[in-house]
């Protein structure tokens, strides 16, 4: 229970003004400016935008900045615009196997069609501590490396490839014009099905994913997985406008795209065959989208009829607390006035040591 | 002629995968290419609006496993708008991002081209050259990523036949 | 998963052949400001029903439909709100207008929309043919836009309820004789059943389903 209380006003107007110096720090040093942001902390900017649910370089620049670089406030300040925005309608579905890429990996296949394309990556660096980029005089204008020719267009998805063997499951529309289920319409109700799951997964929070994904690797959850192909790169975003009746390409946007490979001993009515996990987000967020899949994957438990004994394949589980600004929200509120709740745990307290006292005391005698 | 938002086809309209494509174009172009065009243009037509240019969002979808079936990734910004020339051509901008200024101009060159007189010119000047500026773009970051494409040896293991 | 309304149509997929803006009129001048002040206004309405209220600078929409309406119209609808309208309103040039400034889907069951749109309240279906709402979700019951030819007039009945000091009498022309009955039944399934705007030139009148009507 919480009480109104008076008298804060001020207080919290000055705290207002204390932030506010406090994020720009000392005044000695620049401003940051929302183009370094967007341009120098693109991987901040992306998984800002990927669990704020809403792809907007700028916006998520700004609340980063607004936020003092606390990721989970930015979430939570760009979950918040966006539901003063009015929805025009959603795009067709993106066409990842169209994507223009700039990296392409694949663990299950060494000589793929396509080949392995690294891209900017920290995978391949030795994780020592850079210190030419504490420089005074910084980093200038580093320049990559250019082949001859680009990569060829449209190159086909490993599991695509894998697909003509039979060896793997094949992932169909089968009614396309289903209803899409969508969390930001409809509150959550389970059982819950694909499209809800993936889409709660997409917002999850990506340290929750990832602990859950490594706790599937570590034997809770029968996991088994293979990094089939992970992809980065822009799609183009296709949208109807009401106003037209076809569809216009209305901008592009930047996905990582993550198919996870999982071992099936095959069920009474499916033979042994590889199984699926998917993940995918906005812009460059590798980590989360590996995690993603392997959740995605222990998630389908109940439709590959598989026993449900561990977190990760309890959807539940997963998807009432992936959310982190909910969980941040709920977490945080504890801070909230609670003073007439504590007072009345107090009093209960209080009596209930005194007859305990007395019980002994009887007790004893 | 071409009052209408939908008009697509008609005798002097434009076929709609051409409207498809230059509406494409002008949406992916950057807003610096798209005023210098405006900029460019000899006689600047006037027009009024149907819309003004209004931010929102699209429901980003995609598919499981980029082939089944569809589910909701998240939204991004879009910016809209609609305008008439005093001609009559009915102009619509759809466009990524806060970008009202961008949508506005995107909608004047669609209603411009929807004018059958000014279309190859417009095309040759202005979509064009939109066009294979984003191409190059696209091109410089597809050549970097090929540049670190994975070259592997095989080692031979064996004895070796003389 | 449910669907609101039972609305379960994938826009992508529809192949709409876009909207003939040739005879298109202008929808809110500042639709920002203009709808939040209407959304204000129409809040009054409901707030204290029966009593009618100005919608100053209410847009000239399409015929048939009076500047409250369209003012309401163009506040409350949007991508989210299934519409269905009746006959005399369903013209090409409405539909085009609502699909343009509201991009709401119009849909052929009165029961599946979340608005109403009456112009010839004396045909209207009946009441009980707009979705009620569920024990879980009271919200989903339908609102009501009907467009009465006078707000003054007609037969009177005696409103009472929450919003309401002692009662009010409210006395719309246009209706068909079986309303009020209908409204008696409506009123006694609260929490369910619909709310209606009755509208007429720029004013408009609120009756929420709280409203008990004796006539």
């Amino acid at each position: 229970m919480y009480v109104a209380v008076k008298g804060g006003e001020q207080a919290i107007l000055n705290s207002h003004k204390l932030i506010a110096e406090e994020r720009r720090g000392d005044t000695a040093v620049p401003e940051l400016s929302l183009a370094q942001i967007k341009e120098q902390m693109q991987l901040a900017v992306d998984r800002v935008m990927t669990e704020g649910s809403l792809y907007d370089r700028d916006l998520a620049a700004l609340a980063i900045k607004q936020a003092q670089g606390d990721l989970m406030e930015a979430i939570f300040l760009l979950r918040a615009y966006r539901t003063t925005l009015a929805r025009f309608g959603e795009s067709l579905p993106i066409e990842t196997a169209g994507m223009a890429l700039r990296r392409r990996i694949s663990a299950a296949y060494k000589d793929l069609p396509g080949g392995q394309v690294l891209g900017p990556s920290y995978d391949y660096t030795h994780r020592l501590l850079d210190f030419a980029l504490a420089a005074e005089e910084g980093v200038g204008a580093p320049e990559a490396e250019s082949a001859e020719s680009g990569i060829e267009a449209a190159i086909p998805r490993v599991t695509d490839i894998l697909n003509h063997e039979g060896l793997i499951e094949e992932e169909i529309a089968l009614d396309d014009a289903a209803p899409v289920g969508d969390l930001t319409r409809e509150p959550l109700r389970f059982p819950a099905e694909r499209d809800l799951r993936l889409q709660n997964l997409a917002r999850g929070d990506e340290g929750f994913l990832l602990a859950l994904g490594y706790s599937t690797q570590r034997g809770y959850g029968r996991n088994h997985p293979f990094a089939g192909e992970i992809r980065l790169g822009e799609v183009a975003v296709e949208f109807v406008p009401e106003e037209l009746g076809f569809a216009i390409e209305i901008g592009e946007i930047t996905v990582t795209e993550c198919q996870m490979i999982n071992q099936f001993a095959g069920s009474a009515e499916r033979p042994p065959q590889f199984t699926r996990g998917y993940g995918l987000s906005f812009g460059h967020c590798e980590r989360k989208t590996m995690a993603m899949a392997l959740v995605d994957r222990a998630l389908r438990a109940r439709e590959l009829d598989e026993s449900i004994e561990y977190p990760a394949q309890d959807e539940e589980f997963v998807l009432y607390h992936s959310d982190n600004v909910e969980a941040s929200g709920f977490v945080q509120h504890l801070k909230l006035p609670h003073y007439v709740d504590f007072q009345s745990e107090l009093q209960l307290i209080r009596s209930l040591r005194k007859r305990h006292a007395q019980d002994r005391r009887e007790a004893a005698e | 002629m071409g009052a209408s938002l939908s008009e697509a086809g008609g005798q002097a309209g434009p076929a709609p995968a051409a409207r498809q494509r230059w509406m494409s174009v002008l949406a992916k172009a950057r807003l610096g290419e798209l005023e210098e065009a405006w900029q460019g243009l000899d006689d600047k037509p006037a027009y009024d609006w149907l819309r003004l240019p209004e931010i929102g969002m699209v429901m980003v979808r995609a598919r499981t496993g980029g082939t089944g079936g569809q589910f909701n990734l998240g939204q991004m910004t879009v910016t809209r708008c609609a305008l008439r020339l005093a001609s009559g051509e009915a102009g619509l901008g759809y466009v990524q991002g806060r970008a009202k200024r961008h949508a506005e101009l995107a909608a004047v060159f669609d209603a411009l081209l929807q004018d059958a007189a000014r279309r190859p010119v417009l095309e040759q000047d202005v979509i064009a050259p939109l066009a294979a500026a984003h191409a190059a773009r696209r091109d410089d970051r597809s050549r970097k990523a090929n540049a670190t494409k994975v070259n592997f040896f095989t080692l031979v293991r064996g004895e070796n036949d003389q | 998963m449910t669907i609101a309304y039972g609305l379960a149509v994938p826009r992508t997929s529809e192949s709409s052949g876009g909207i003939d803006t040739t005879d298109l009129r202008p929808g809110l001048g500042d639709p920002v400001h203009d709808s939040q002040r209407f959304f204000r206004k129409l809040l009054s309405a409901m707030a204290q029903p029966g009593r009618p209220v100005e919608l100053p600078g209410a847009p000239e929409g399409p015929v048939p439909l009076d500047p409250a309406t369209a003012a309401a119209a163009l506040t409350l609808l949007d991508l989210d709100a299934p519409l269905w309208i009746d006959w005399i309103a369903d013209t090409p040039q409405l539909r085009a207008y609502l699909k343009f400034h509201c991009g709401c889907p119009i849909v052929e069951r009165s029961q599946t929309a979340a608005f109403g749109l009456i112009t010839d309240p004396e045909h209207m279906p009946r009441l009980a043919l707009f979705a009620q709402g569920s024990d879980q979700y009271p919200d989903r019951a339908a609102s009501l836009l009907l467009q009465v030819p006078s707000l003054e007039g007609g037969p009177a009945v005696t409103l009472s309820g929450p919003g309401i000091r002692d009662s009010a009498v409210f006395a719309p022309d246009g209706l068909p004789d079986w309303f009020w009955n209908d409204w008696r039944l409506n009123a006694g399934q609260f929490p369910l059943g619909v709310d209606v705007f009755f509208t007429c030139g720029d004013r408009v009148v609120g009756l929420p389903r709280s409203i008990l009507a004796e006539g």
